[in-house]
C-alpha cells in the first residue's frame, strides 16, 4: 500500500506541509542578568573587590565558608540594587528577604549560595530601549522589556580546569562578590533586541555606577532564555544560552538558536530544555554537560540576616542612626540622568537628530568630549556633531582606540574647528589638518596650516589668476563642448583641477 | 578555693591571697588527677600559663582588666579559638585549628580570663549525653563523687566497680563537667534545644541560656543558627550574672544581635517575692518525669508561694508538638550549615580522588558519625521542593504558635516560668547507650527546647540531691531580654535550696584546707 499515492491523504500531508511552512515562527527571548555590584567590598564580607588579582588574595574567612563565620550585609550593595531597580522602574521591596540556594561545586565554599529567592529587593520594572530598522541609523523604534525582578546574591568562585594534570584550582577572589540579578521577562523576539536591550542595561548601570558592566571582565553576564512557537500557540520548550561574553555574541547566539530550534522542529525534531553554550570561534551554540540533570537547590531562609528592612522619607524612624538604614527617596532625588533623559536633553538642547544622541552615548566619554568641543567653537552643535561622528569616532574606530585615548583632545579639534569656522581653511584642508593631528606629533592645528599651506586664498587677483592658468592648461574642445552642453558639469571638472593644482585649498 | 564561686576567688586574686598562675597551675593539674572525666579535649597548658602570667603582672601592677582576670575557665570545643585545635569532637575537624577567636572566647581574653582548654561534647553538639564525640563520653563527675558512691549500690559483685558511672547530659557535658569538678570557673557551652541547661541539672550547676540575640553567634560553629545561643555554666547564679555582663551585646560580626546596648548588671538580694507572678506550665507535666522531680518541682513552687509569690498553673498548649517541629527545622539547618565540610578549604580530606564528587561523598562519610549523616540526610529530605511546604514551612508555623505561648503567658501577668529541666536525674552510661542518639535527644530536650524555640532567656538552678545521690535541677524561663529579673530570681531560689557541694576525693587532694564541707542539706530533704 503507498500512502504517498493515495489522493485525499496527500492532499492533508501536503496542507500539512503548507500550514508549517507558511506560518510563521515567533521567537522568544527572556534574558537573566548578572551584574557585578561596583563597590569596595564584597556582599557579605569586608575583603575588597578587584579584577584580576593574584589568586585567592582577597579572601576573608567567611568567603572560605570557615566554621563559625556569618554574613554581614555590605550597605553599599543594598544602594547600589536600590538605584538600579529605580532606574529600571521597579518597586522597591520595604521588606525583602535573603535564602541559600544549595548546590555542590568546588568554587561555592559553603555549599550553598545567598541568594533573594522568595522575596527579592526589586520587582516589576521595565527598560526602554531603542533599536534601528534594517539597519539604518534614522529608523529607530523604541521598545519596552518588562523587568521581573532584580535580586541581590553572591557570586562564586572561579574553578580553573586543568586537564593534563586533571585537576582543578579553585580562585575565591570572586567568592561572595555583590551581584544584582537582573530577570527580563520573554518580550524579545530576535538577537538585535536582546543586544539592545542589555547595551541599554549596560548604559543604565554605568550611568548610575552600580556596575562597571564590562562584559569582558565578567561584571555583566547574559544567559539567554530561547524558545519559539507558532501564533496563538502556547510558548515552545526552550533552552538557556550561556557563555555569551559580549553584546555582539548575544545577538549572534539568539539568533543562531533561533534558527537552529525552527530548522530542527520543522524537520520533525523536538527541542529539549537544556542549557547551550555559545561558541564564539563556530558562531554557534552547543549542548552543555549539565550538573547531573536536574538539581532540586533545596531552598531555605537564611537564618543568619534578618530581613533586609528599607524606609522611605515617612517610615523612616526618627531615632535611627543613619548609618544604619537605606533610604529610598533620598536615593532617588539622587538618580544622575538616565542615558534616555541625556539623550532627549541633548537632542533638544543641541538641535541634533536622535540617532545621533545614541552614538554619542553609546562612546563611553563621546558625550563629553562633543560637549567640551561645543563649549570652546563657535561653530554650531549640527556641524560639531558630523565632525566628531565622522570623523573623530571613525578613526577611533578605525584604530580601536576609546574616547579617553584620542591623539586629538577636544581643545585641539575645538581650535581646528573655530578656524574651519572663520574660513581660515577650507573643509578639505580641515581634514587634512585633523589627519594630520591624528598622529599626535604635538603640533598646533596652526603650525598644521602654515607648514602645508593649507590657508584659505582670499585675495581676489590671486584666485583669478590661479583659474586663468587652469582654465589655459585644459584642452579647450573638450571643455567648451561641455560647457556648450551643460555649464553646470564642467564646474566641477574645473574645480578639480584648481585644486589639484594647488597645495592648499579652495571653499 | 577551687570549689569557690569565681567573684570570691576574684576578690581573692585582687587582695594577693592567691596568685593567678599558682590558681591556674592548680587547675591544671586538677584536670590532669579527673582526666578520666574526659571533659576536656584540649588542654592548652602553655597558652593558660602564659595568660596567667600576664595576668599576674595587671595585678601587681594593680591593673586587674575586672573582676574575670586571671580566672581559669573552659570553652566547648564548637567554639572557635586562634591557636588552639577546634574540634567539634568530630574526626571532620581533627587537627584543625582556627586563625581567629569566637567574639564571645575573644571578649573572655580581653577581660583577662585564662583559658585552660576545650571541652568534649556530642559531635557537632548533636546529642543529649555527651556520648557521642569522637574523643568518647564525658564522665560525670558525680558518679565519683561521696555522695553518689554511698547511695548507689552495685547490683552484684561481679560487674565491673566502673560500670555504673552515669553521664553528663549534652551536648555540652564537658563543660558542665569541668565546671563541677572545679577545674575552672566558669564555661561556655552552647544551647540549641537545651544542651547547655541539660548537662548543668545532671553535673549540679548553674547553667544559663540567655536570650536569642542578646550574645554574638561569631564563632560558634553552628548547630540550628536560630536557635543557637552561647550558653554560661558556674557554679553560682551570681557568677552566671557576671560571665553574662561581660559577653552580651551586639557584635557588627552577627547581624542578629540585638543593637542596644546592653548594661552588665549586679543581682541583689530579693528580699521580697510577694510580688512576683511564678507560672507553672501544666503541660511540662511531661510522660516520663520522674516522681522525684515532680515532687521537687511542687515543693519548689510552693517554696515561692509560702514566701508570698503568686503561683499559678499556665498552659502552653504548643508544647506537645516542640519535638517534631524541632527535629525537622533542626535537621533542615543542619544539612546547610554541614554542607561546607567537603574537605576542600579545610578539615577532613579523604585519599578518595577519583572525582571531586567521589571525594566529597568519602570525605562525608568519613569524617561524619552516623547521627550527624542521619540529620543531614533527614534535613535534606525535609528541604526537597516536594516536602518543603508540608515539612518545614509547616515546622515555622508551629514555631511560631509555640512562641506564641510564651507571649500570651508573660502578657497575663507571669514574669517567670518554672519548670523541671530534665526527667530524671542522670542515668548510667550503659543504660543511656541502650537507645540511639535521636530518641534520647527527643526524650532529654522535652522541657528545655521550647525555651529556644521562642528565644527565651532560661536558667537551671541546682536544686537538690536525687534519692541515688545525683543533682537534680529546675528550670526558670523568663521574658526576652529580661536576664536581669530572670537571674535575681534563681538568685532567690539557689539560696533558699543551699544545693550540696561535690565531695570529690580529687578535689580534696588538690585543695585541701581550703575545701570546704558543707552540709549536705539538700533541699529534698530540707522540706521533707
Amino acid at each position: 500500500l503507498c500512502l504517498w499515492g493515495h489522493p485525499y491523504l496527500n492532499s492533508i500531508f501536503l496542507l500539512f506541509f503548507f500550514f508549517f511552512s507558511l506560518t510563521p515562527w515567533v521567537p522568544v527571548v527572556g534574558l537573566e542578568i548578572h551584574a557585578q555590584i561596583s563597590s569596595n567590598s564584597k556582599l557579605f564580607s569586608g575583603s575588597q573587590v578587584q579584577f584580576a588579582a593574584p589568586p585567592n588574595s582577597l579572601v576573608s574567612f567567611f568567603d572560605a565558608s570557615l566554621p563559625g563565620t556569618l554574613p554581614v550585609l555590605n550597605r553599599r550593595c543594598v544602594e547600589a540594587a536600590v538605584m538600579t531597580g529605580l532606574a529600571l522602574n521597579c518597586s522597591i521591596n520595604k521588606k525583602s528577604l535573603f535564602d541559600r540556594k544549595h548546590y555542590f561545586y568546588a568554587d561555592l565554599p559553603a555549599g550553598y549560595q545567598i541568594t533573594q529567592q522568595r522575596v527579592p529587593i526589586a520587582v516589576n520594572g521595565s527598560l526602554s530601549y531603542s533599536l534601528c530598522i534594517d539597519n539604518k541609523m534614522s529608523q529607530m523604534v523604541t521598545k519596552t522589556v518588562r523587568i521581573k525582578q532584580i535580586q541581590l546574591e553572591q557570586d562564586s568562585g572561579k574553578s580553573l580546569h586543568d586537564d593534563v594534570r586533571s585537576q582543578t584550582l579553585v580562585d575565591l577572589n570572586r567568592a561572595g562578590v555583590g551581584l544584582m540579578e537582573v530577570v527580563m521577562e520573554p518580550d524579545m523576539c530576535c538577537g538585535e533586541e536582546a543586544a539592545a536591550a542589555v547595551r541599554e542595561l549596560q548604559l543604565i548601570l554605568q550611568t548610575l555606577g552600580s556596575s562597571q558592566a564590562v562584559m569582558a571582565e565578567g561584571q555583566l553576564r547574559v544567559d539567554a532564555n530561547v524558545s519559539v512557537h507558532h501564533p496563538g500557540e502556547p510558548y515552545g520548550v526552550r533552552t538557556e544560552v550561556k557563555n555569551i561574553n559580549s553584546i555582539r555574541f548575544l545577538a549572534k547566539a539568539v539568533d543562531y538558536e533561533i534558527e537552529r530550534q525552527i530548522e530542527e522542529l520543522e524537520s520533525g525534531g523536538t527541542i529539549l530544555n537544556e542549557t547551550r553554550a555559545f561558541d564564539s570561534k563556530l558562531g554557534c551554540t552547543v549542548p552543555m554537560r549539565d550538573k547531573e540533570g536536574k538539581q532540586d537547590y533545596r531552598f531555605m531562609p537564611e537564618p543568619n540576616l534578618p530581613p533586609l528592612i528599607l524606609y522611605n522619607a515617612r517610615s523612616l524612624p526618627a531615632n535611627m542612626n543613619h548609618q544604619q538604614v537605606v533610604n529610598i527617596d533620598w536615593i532617588h532625588e539622587r538618580l544622575p540622568d538616565l542615558p534616555s533623559v541625556k539623550r532627549a536633553k541633548l537632542v533638544e538642547q543641541y538641535g541634533i537628530l536622535p540617532e545621533h544622541s545614541f552614538t554619542l552615548l553609546n562612546e563611553a566619554g563621546l558625550t563629553e568630549f562633543f560637549e567640551d568641543v561645543i563649549k570652546q567653537t563657535q561653530m554650531k552643535p549640527k556641524k560639531v556633531i558630523g565632525w566628531i561622528l565622522n570623523d573623530l569616532l571613525s578613526y577611533l574606530k578605525q584604530h580601536s582606540l576609546t574616547v579617553k585615548e584620542s591623539p586629538v583632545s577636544s581643545f585641539l579639534l575645538a581650535d581646528l574647528l573655530n578656524r574651519l569656522e572663520k574660513k581660515e581653511i577650507s573643509s578639505t584642508a580641515a581634514k587634512q589638518v585633523f589627519a594630520e593631528l591624528w598622529k599626535g606629533e604635538g603640533k598646533t592645528p596652526l603650525e598644521i596650516v602654515k607648514e602645508k599651506k593649507l590657508q584659505l586664498i582670499q585675495d581676489q587677483e590671486d584666485l583669478e589668476r590661479i583659474c586663468q592658468a587652469v582654465i589655459d592648461g585644459q584642452e579647450n574642445e573638450v571643455i567648451i563642448c561641455q560647457c556648450r552642453k551643460d555649464g553646470v558639469l564642467a564646474l566641477p571638472h574645473l574645480l578639480g583641477r584648481t585644486r589639484s593644482s594647488l597645495p592648499g585649498s579652495l571653499v | 578555693l577551687l570549689g569557690r564561686a569565681s567573684l570570691l576567688v576574684s576578690a581573692a586574686l585582687k587582695e594577693g591571697r592567691v596568685a593567678p598562675t599558682e590558681l591556674c597551675q592548680r587547675c591544671l593539674s586538677l584536670i590532669k588527677s579527673t582526666k578520666f572525666l574526659n571533659a576536656y579535649i584540649t588542654v592548652a597548658e602553655e597558652t593558660a600559663l602564659k595568660q596567667a602570667e600576664e595576668s599576674e603582672k595587671r595585678y601587681k601592677r594593680g591593673q586587674p582588666l575586672g573582676v574575670l582576670d586571671g580566672i581559669p575557665i573552659a570553652v566547648k570545643d564548637n567554639f572557635n579559638t586562634a591557636g588552639i585545635e577546634t574540634t567539634c569532637a568530630s574526626n571532620m575537624l581533627k587537627g584543625y585549628i582556627s586563625p581567629y577567636n569566637a567574639t564571645v572566647v575573644q571578649k573572655l581574653l580581653d577581660q583577662g580570663a585564662v583559658l585552660l582548654g576545650k571541652t568534649n561534647l556530642d559531635e557537632f553538639a548533636m546529642g543529649s549525653g555527651s556520648t557521642d564525640g569522637v574523643f568518647g563520653p564525658v564522665r560525670n563527675p558525680w558518679s565519683y563523687s561521696r555522695q553518689y558512691k554511698e547511695k548507689s549500690v552495685p547490683k552484684s559483685h561481679s560487674e565491673d566497680k566502673d560500670s555504673n558511672w552515669v553521664i553528663t547530659g549534652g551536648s555540652s557535658g564537658g563543660s558542665a563537667a569541668a565546671v563541677s569538678s572545679f577545674t575552672c570557673f566558669a564555661a561556655l557551652g552552647s544551647d540549641t534545644g537545651g544542651s547547655t541547661r541539660n548537662p548543668a541539672a545532671h553535673c549540679g550547676v548553674v547553667g544559663l541560656k540567655p536570650t536569642y540575640g542578646l550574645i554574638s553567634r561569631h564563632g560558634l560553629i553552628p548547630l540550628v543558627n536560630s536557635m543557637d545561643v552561647p550558653g554560661i555554666l558556674t557554679r553560682c547564679v551570681d557568677d552566671a550574672a557576671v560571665v553574662l555582663g561581660s559577653l552580651a551585646g551586639h557584635d557588627p560580626k552577627d547581624s542578629t544581635t540585638i543593637q542596644d546596648n546592653f548594661k552588665p548588671f549586679e543581682l541583689s538580694d530579693l528580699t521580697d517575692v510577694s510580688k512576683l507572678s511564678i507560672g507553672i506550665p501544666k503541660e511540662y507535666h511531661a510522660p516520663g518525669l520522674s516522681s522525684e522531680i515532680l515532687a521537687l518541682w511542687s515543693k519548689a513552687a510552693d517554696l515561692f508561694k509560702n514566701a508570698g509569690a503568686k503561683v499559678i498553673e499556665v498552659s502552653l498548649p504548643h508544647t506537645r508538638y516542640s519535638i517534631v517541629c524541632y527535629h525537622v527545622l533542626c535537621t533542615a539547618e543542619v544539612a546547610s550549615n554541614m554542607a561546607r565540610f567537603d574537605g576542600l578549604e579545610y578539615g577532613h580530606r579523604s585519599d578518595m580522588n577519583k572525582s571531586t564528587e567521589s571525594m566529597y561523598a568519602a570525605t562525608r562519610r568519613e569524617g561524619f558519625n552516623d547521627v550527624v549523616r542521619g540529620r543531614i540526610l533527614s534535613g535534606n529530605y525535609f528541604l526537597l521542593k516536594q516536602n518543603y511546604e508540608n515539612y518545614f514551612i509547616k515546622a515555622q508555623k508551629v514555631r511560631r504558635l509555640i512562641a506564641n505561648d510564651f507571649v500570651k503567658v508573660f502578657g497575663s501577668g507571669v514574669d517567670i516560668l518554672l519548670t523541671p529541666t530534665t526527667l530524671s536525674d542522670a542515668i548510667p552510661y550503659m543504660e543511656f547507650i541502650k537507645e540511639d542518639n535521636r530518641t534520647r535527644s527527643a526524650q532529654d530536650d522535652i522541657l528545655t527546647q521550647a525555651a529556644n524555640m521562642a528565644g527565651l532567656p532560661a536558667i537551671n538552678v541546682p536544686t537538690a540531691l536525687s534519692e541515688r545521690g545525683l543533682p537534680v535541677g529546675l528550670q526558670f524561663i523568663g521574658r526576652s531580654f529580661q536576664e536581669k529579673q530572670l537571674l535575681t530570681v534563681a538568685k532567690w531560689f539557689e539560696k533558699q535550696v543551699k544545693f550540696p557541694m561535690i565531695q570529690l576525693d580529687e578535689v580534696k587532694r588538690h585543695d585541701h584546707g581550703v575545701f570546704q564541707h558543707q552540709k549536705s542539706a539538700s533541699f529534698l530533704e530540707h522540706r521533707t
